[in-house]
Formats: C-alpha cells, structure tokens, sequence
C-alpha cells in the first residue's frame, strides 16, 4: 500500500528536523520526505495540515499484563492502547504471572503482539528466576526468544553480592540490565513520600534516602564492573544530583522518568486519592522541578508511560492497600507535549526524549522520517484538547491521576510498518 | 396585628399570678423551660405565696423537629434541683403554641422520675395547637396568624414585653 | 478527586467526621460547646435523651479496641439509638468481602450512621466519598481511628478536657510525649491543638518516634523531655504500644521510661498547675508512672468522662447534617 501523508509538519529528531512538508510511504518504508520518488502513486493520500507528523513513539515501560494477568489487561486492548497515544515499539518488564524468565514465555508474548500487530513489543527478560534475586535466568536463550534487555521490574534485589554477578554475567555478553534504584529496606511497607503530605497524612513513608542509596550501591557495581545500567524512573532531586555527577564521572548509566512524575507530586494524593498511589511514589515539589530540569538538560536521558493497568477492585481501597499504577501509553504524548510547552522545550527535542533515545536505549535502529527508514510514523494534533474521561482511553486500566484532567495534544494515525494501525473514526 | 394593639407582658404576668394564687399547691415546683419560661418561672416563685423550689428545662434533645432543624449551638443544661418522682410539677413556658415544646418538656420530666401531678403556666396562649394540649393557667390570649411568631423578651431590668415577628425559616 | 473539605456538606455543615484538619474553629467551638450540656445527661435518673431515636448506628471495627468501641455505644445509647456493633475482623473481610461491599451491604440495611477503625489511613475518607458518588449523602461516617492518620473525636475530648482546666487556648504551652510516628491520637490532638490558636505545641520523643516532617504540624520538636516539659500548662503522654519496644525503634521499655516516662520530678519542670492526659489505656512504668497517673494534676479520669458527652455531641451534630 502506498501511502502518502500531506500538509504535515514533519518533525524528525533523529535529523534534527523541523518542518512543513509530506511523507512518501510503500511497502513499509519511507520513501521520500520531500518528492515523490518517479511513478509513487498514492493509494491513500493523508491530508495532515495543522498535525504533526513524527516517528511513532517508543516506551520504555509498558505492562500488557501478558501472561497471568489478563484480569487487569490484554495485549489486545493494551496494543489498542499503544496505537491511540502513537506508540509503535514499546519495551514491557518481566513482572508478569509466571515473570518472563523463560524463553517460551517470551516466544509466546512475541507471537502474541505479532498477531495483533499494532505496536512492535520488546519483552525484557527476568534478571533472576521468578524475579526472586537468587539464580540468574538463561540469558542467552531469553535473547534468541526476543528480549532485548534485563531488570527486576518493581522488585527488589536484596543481595548486592547476586546483583554484582548479574552485572558481570550481562555484561560479558553485551547484554543490558535495567535496575529501578529503590532500596528495600528503607522502602519497607511505605507507600508516600516521606514528606508533609506522608507526615500529614500518617501515610507509611518512603524516603529520598530510599532512592539514594539503592543509587550508589548501583554506582558503585557499575565502577567495579565496568557494565553498564539503565536506571528506570528516577524520583528525586537527590537522585538527579547523584546521576549527574555519575555521568560526568563517565559510568555507562543512562536514566528514565514516568510521565506522572514529570507532573505531579505528593500535594496529589489529596485526601488519600488512591489513583496517586504510584511507584516509585509521587515526591515533592523541588523533586518533581530538578526532574523535569533533568529531562531538559539531558542528565535523564527518557521519558517513559510506566503503564500499568490496574482494575478498579484494587484501586477502590484504601490508599495504602491500592495497587501502585497507573494506564499510561496514551498520556505519553499529551503529558510530553505538556512538559515541552510548560518548560519552554523545542518539540523537536522533547519528541527525542519519546522516539530516538528511547530507541537507542533499547538497542533499536534510531527511528526517523528520512528515506529508507521504517514506516512507524504517528500523526497528531498538537493542541487539540480532549479530557482524560476513562471512555475516552482504549486501555482497560481506566485508572490514572490524571483522570478529569484537560490536556492537550491527540493522535490521529499511528501507523506501523507502513500500515495504518489506529485511525480513529471522524466526528 | 400591631405592636400597639399588643397587651403588655406584665400585665399578662400580673394576671397570670392572680389566676395561680389560691389555686398552686404550696410546694409546687416551677420548671421553666428555656429560655422565656424559666424567666417567668422565677418571677412566679417570686411572686407567688408558698415555698417554691425552680427548676430548668432545655428540651432541645426532646424535640421532633431534630430532623428538620437539628440541633442549636447554645443548649443549656437542664437543672431540677429537686427530686422529680412524687412531686407536683408546674411547667412554665412563655407562649404556647402548637404544643410540641411542652409534650418535650413533659418526656424530658418524666426521664428524670414520675411526678405527682404536671400542671402548665403560660405567659401567652396564641392557639393553634397541634397536639391535645392545654394550658391550666394562662395570662393572656390571643389570636395570630400562623406565619408570625409571639416572642418574649427581657430588658436588663428585668421587665417583660411582647412582640411580634415574621417566624423563622418562614419565606 | 475534589479538594473540597470531604467532611462538610454543600451547606458547610459537618457531615462526616474524619480528621480535625482543615476544620474551622467555629466547628470545632461549636461541638465542645454542644458536649458541655450532654455531661449532665450521665447524672440522671434515666441517662437517655431521645435524640437520634431511631437512628441506627454502626460500629465498624476492622481493628479490635473495645473500649472505643464502648465509648461509642455509651454515647449512642444516651441518645436513644440503635446500636449495632459489628466485629469485622471475624466476618466479611475474612471472606474476602471488600471495605466498600460490607459498607453497600450495610447501607441497604439502612444504616444512618457509621462508626468506623480501620488500620488503615484513610479508609474512613474512603468510605464518605463511596457514600457521596453513591448518592447516599444521608449516611455519616465517624472517623474513630484510621492508621496511623487520625482519631478525631479523641483530639475533641482531649480538647474538650484542656479547656475545661484552662479555658483559653491562646494562652498555652502544651507538650505531647512519646510516638508521634505511630500516633493518630497525636496527629489529631496537634491539628485541634493549632486551629484553636494553641501559640505553643512541643512534641517530645526520640527520632525513631518522630515523622520527618513534624515541624510542618506546627509544632516545636524537642528531644529532651526536660526542656519539653519546662514550663508547660498542659502534658499529653502518649501510649507506646508494646511493639515498639521491642529492640527496633528503642532500645528497652525501661530505657524509654528513663529518657520519657512521666515522673513527679520530671513533671515538677512543669508549671504548677499544669495538668496531665492520657489517652488510655496507660502502661504504668513504661510511659508514665503510678504516682503521676493517680495523682493531683492528673485529669485522664475527667478525659473518659468528658468522652462520653463529646461523642454524643459529634453524633448528634453529623446526624442532623
């Protein structure tokens, strides 16, 4: 199918491009981003003026909830998700039921989001068996199946010793570890910042100090091994201090922050709104500033959903019980459009923190516009308003803080691989 | 009805004590009920021969308006320094209307031990009433419409007048 | 969710009662002063008045305390309603019932009013938002104790009884010993305690016992139970619950004794007629001593008494919302 898209402004971060122009797709490609190439032509022609036309989006942290928990989501209505905020390759942690630390598994998710085919989903592997911290999983097999990295998801790693080896053993083959910095002993049974909302609220507290030390333990691996750490979804202030200097030292680390805490922070909870009950929890007001100043100056290197759709009986408790998560493929755009808009960022720059280094992260080719590159492309509106109204999301986790808010910025058409995955019906 | 054409509050009061005289039990106890009653009760112990002990009434926890009313700030504490059971009682309340505030009154009494006997004094009778009430000595009567309230008030000396007033929560 | 006060209606009533926080002094004015003729009621011959006759009040304990639980069905009884007490811990949770399905089930028994503990902060906030999207804003909850976040009508009595010894709020120091951490009692009382202009509030404890963010309450934070002690009107010991004791938090029960149990020398720092709480029930030489709790400046007696009539006033009030 020949495609060509119209009247766009074509954004390409991998180019550094920022400009009025149309798109040439057949057979998967792009084929032209100025002309046409000889004889193109176009069995549908996309009229996109006043939208913008950009890479479709990658995130680094989206729960299908395949296999075991199909109670709270499935891939189909997850995939749904990913196609309606734009996101065409996305990377899911292990923390199903059974963890993906067995190849079948992975095969399985891989044939699985095949058959739907809307987004490219990237499985990553379980560190240890179960996610327990005590053996290392066969690595070298979950590759071939598919995974394209290695973490812990939420859980913690209570042996440094196990977590070394991890890291030696990864490394040795080039493979990537992601580790969320938490430690679990100061984490405990918290639930909120240990700040004055936790104080306030007599909320079980997590401190900063949860989040730091975990940081340099993991600093001081990567120095002893040389292996390199992607750190997922960064909390604080303290935090970001402690990774700016690690990467001005030169430690192979690069860093992550979810959408919610680019935004929000402990005033949130309100008076116990279960819904702002997330992981890492929502911290203060200074943290939630050096974050995003963070992603501005390119200490965090991404900006991620941290989607996790979560039913209704496990968020209608009591705060300190709710289930943490919240849905999150299709606010990654609105959210990212929000912060750019808030802190002055040129678009093309903030698109980069949701398409190429994400990209990079994973260890995909850079996603781009230009001639050649695979078609994932996602059209949207940058200013068009729209309220986050749970019949308003494809997720089935219908769960977000965000829920009753105004935001701006809406997809028009993902498309994957040349193909239109998402194309919501006119009004 | 205008304030001109009001009777004075104490001359009801003066009639109101020529009516009792002679005809009280000596040892009556005078409960008045908050807050116009229990002025006038202890003006007819004053006021009245024989040895009268004086008691007080709040019957906001009797009331059966709650549900619609609720409950207001300033309830005082009901205080009957006497032993109720066996005793002759005789209610005072300033204006009596459709009866409720004394069937209160009269409950509240009765939590507190079986009188002998419960009479009622009242300042005003106004009619209207609502429940098979009945006042057995009364200073004065008179006839007002529904929408308008008779309330009792006291200056600082002491002296007792009447007034007429649109009633509360009345459009 | 709506940053609206969840316990006052559209009217600025007091509807449900959750926590002293954000409450207005003229609440708070207006349920000491509702308390204060409900003391007498104790003194009749029939100890009832028929004001919620007909209500039915459910006690809902998800956490066990008899003695709260007690208190509650006194006050409730001297109003002439219907009291049903219902012991959680051993029924619906147990069969895997969720918090808002026994409240559902409960609701369509016609409760009027609900009595709730819960070991968790913020499961009575829970409970009064199900009720308002439900539509069921006839219902009232009473936040007896949630977590470690409040005990309001705790807080009110502890008020109710200090002004009753001292009458002007504005002109005191008061000093809240031991675990504030833990503490729901503390966390109300120190709320109460600075809406109603308390110009001084200490709290007194080691730093294993303190929130991080205690000075955000409003309160001066001293270690030093002597220095905390100096000069005060008013002293609130706070339980400390035998778990912590027990190597963790603090090294020994006796070593807390040592640093912060009550003694009558430590209390003669004290102004001299500065009275002594407690919220009940007490551990004699753990946090306070006998000579202390039995003696002259000690009013943790009145406080049970005076809980009784701030109970009635609360269950009252909400009711008529």
């Amino acid at each position: 199918m020949k495609i060509e898209i119209r009247n766009g402004r074509l954004i390409d971060p991998a180019r550094r491009i920022d400009r009025a122009g149309s798109l040439f797709i057949d057979d998967g490609r792009i084929v032209g981003d100025v002309e046409p190439p000889p004889g193109f032509r176009a069995d549908r022609v996309v009229d996109a003026a006043g939208s913008v036309v950009s890479p479709g989006f990658v995130d680094l942290a989206a729960r299908l909830r395949e296999p075991g928990l199909e109670y709270k989501a499935t891939l189909e209505s997850e995939l749904a998700a990913a196609g309606a905020g734009g996101v065409t390759s996305l990377a899911c942690p292990p923390d199903t039921d059974p963890p993906l630390d067995e190849p079948g598994l992975v095969e399985m998710l891989k044939h699985r989001a095949r058959q739907i085919g809307i987004s490219h989903v990237y499985p990553v592997g379980a560190l240890t068996v179960g996610l327990r911290g005590a053996a290392l999983t066969e690595m070298g097999e979950l590759v071939e199946a598919g995974c394209v990295a290695f973490s812990q998801a939420d859980v913690p790693f209570h042996d440094t010793l196990m977590l070394l080896r991890a890291l030696q053993y990864a490394g040795t083959f080039g493979y990537r570890v992601w580790l969320r910095p938490q430690d679990p002993y100061l984490a405990q049974d918290g639930v909120a910042h240990d700040g004055e909302v936790a104080t306030r609220l007599g909320l079980p507290a997590i401190p900063v100090a949860a989040e730091t030390a975990a940081l340099a333990k993991i600093f001081g691996l990567v120095r002893a091994s040389g292996v390199g750490v992607h750190l997922c979804r960064l909390s604080s202030a303290d935090g970001v201090a402690m990774l700016r200097s690690a990467k001005a030292e030169g430690l192979p680390v690069t860093c992550d922050v979810d959408i919610h805490h680019l935004h929000l922070c402990d005033v949130d909870i309100g008076w116990f709104d279960p819904l702002a009950n997330l992981m890492p929890p929502l911290r203060g007001v200074r943290d939630r500033a050096a974050l995003r100043q963070a992603v501005a100056d390119g200490t965090i290197d991404a900006i991620c959903s941290d989607h996790a759709p979560v039913d209704d009986d496990v968020k209608q408790v009591p705060f300190a019980e709710a289930e943490s998560g919240a849905t999150g493929l299709e606010l990654l755009l609105p959210l990212t459009l929000k912060w750019a808009r808030e802190d002055k960022v040129p678009l093309v720059d903030a698109l980069s923190r949701i398409t190429t280094i994400p990209a990079a992260i994973i260890g995909l080719a850079a996603p781009s516009l230009a001639a050649g590159s695979i078609a994932d492309v996602c059209i949207f509106d940058p200013e068009v308003p729209w309220v986050v109204r749970r019949d308003a999301l494809a997720s089935q986790g219908k769960n977000t803080p965000f829920l009753g808010h105004e935001l701006e910025g809406r997809v028009c058409m993902t498309l994957r691989d040349g193909r239109i995955v998402h194309e919501p019906a006119q009004p | 009805m205008t304030p001109d054409a009001l009777p004075d509050a104490e001359a009801a009061l003066r009639a109101l004590v020529e009516r009792m005289r002679g005809a009280v039990a000596y040892d009556a106890a005078l409960v008045g009920i908050y807050s116009g009653g229990a002025w006038i009760a202890e003006r007819l112990a004053a006021e009245l021969p024989g040895e009268h002990k004086v008691g007080y009434i709040d019957v906001a926890y009797y009331r059966d308006d709650y549900e619609i009313s609720g409950l207001k700030s300033n309830v005082r504490r009901t205080s009957l320094s006497f032993d109720v059971s066996g005793a002759t009682i005789v209610l005072v309340d300033d204006v009596l209307f459709t009866g409720r505030s004394v069937r209160a009154a009269i409950n509240e009494l009765f939590d507190f031990g079986r009188p002998e006997r419960i009479e009622l004094a009242v300042l005003v009778d106004r009619g209207g009433r609502e429940l098979p009430i009945e006042a057995t000595y009364c200073g004065v009567r008179l006839a007002v419409a529904r929408e308008l309230s008779v309330v009792v008030s006291r200056d600082p000396g002491g002296t007792l007048s009447l007034a007429v007033e649109p009633a509360s929560g009345a459009a | 969710m709506s940053t609206r006060n969840p316990q006052l209606n559209r009217n600025g009533e007091l509807t449900h009662l959750l926590t002293l926080e954000g409450l207005p002094p003229a609440i708070i004015t207006h349920i000491l002063d509702t308390a204060e003729p409900f003391v007498s009621i104790a003194e009749r011959e029939v100890k009832k008045v028929p004001l919620l006759r007909g209500k039915a009040m459910f006690n809902l304990f998800f956490e066990n305390s008899t003695r709260t639980r007690t208190t509650f069905e006194i006050a409730a009884k001297r109003l002439s309603a219907d009291v049903i007490n219902l012991n959680i811990g051993a029924s619906s949770t147990a069969k895997g019932e969720t918090l808002l399905d026994t409240v559902d089930n409960l609701c369509a028994m016609n409760a009027d009013l609900f009595v709730v503990r819960h070991s968790q902060s913020g499961a009575p906030h829970l409970i009064a938002s199900h009720l308002t999207t439900t539509g069921r804003e006839h219902v009232h909850v009473v936040n007896v104790g949630d977590g470690r976040h409040a005990h309001p009508t705790q807080g009110l009595l502890d008020l109710y009884t200090i002004r009753h010894y001292k009458q002007d709020f504005r002109a005191l120091t008061v000093a809240v010993v031991g675990d504030i951490l833990h503490s729901r009692v503390a966390r109300s009382l120190i709320q109460g305690l600075t809406t109603m202009g308390v110009p001084e509030v200490r709290v007194v404890g080691p730093r294993t016992l303190l929130p991080t963010a205690v000075e955000s309450l409003g309160v001066r934070v001293m270690n030093d139970m002597r220095e905390g002690l100096r000069g005060v009107d008013v002293v609130v010991m706070l339980r400390l619950q035998n778990e912590r004791m027990k190597g963790a938090l603090l090294p020994s029960a006796g070593e807390y004794f040592k640093h912060y149990g009550l003694t009558s020398e430590k209390l003669a720092l004290a102004k001299p007629d500065a009275i002594v709480m407690h919220p009940g029930p007490m551990n004699r030489g753990v946090e306070i001593d006998s000579p202390v709790a039995d003696g002259a400046r000690s009013v943790i007696l009145p406080q049970v008494t005076f809980g009784i009539a701030v109970r009635m006033a609360v269950l009252s009030i909400v009711s008529a919302a």
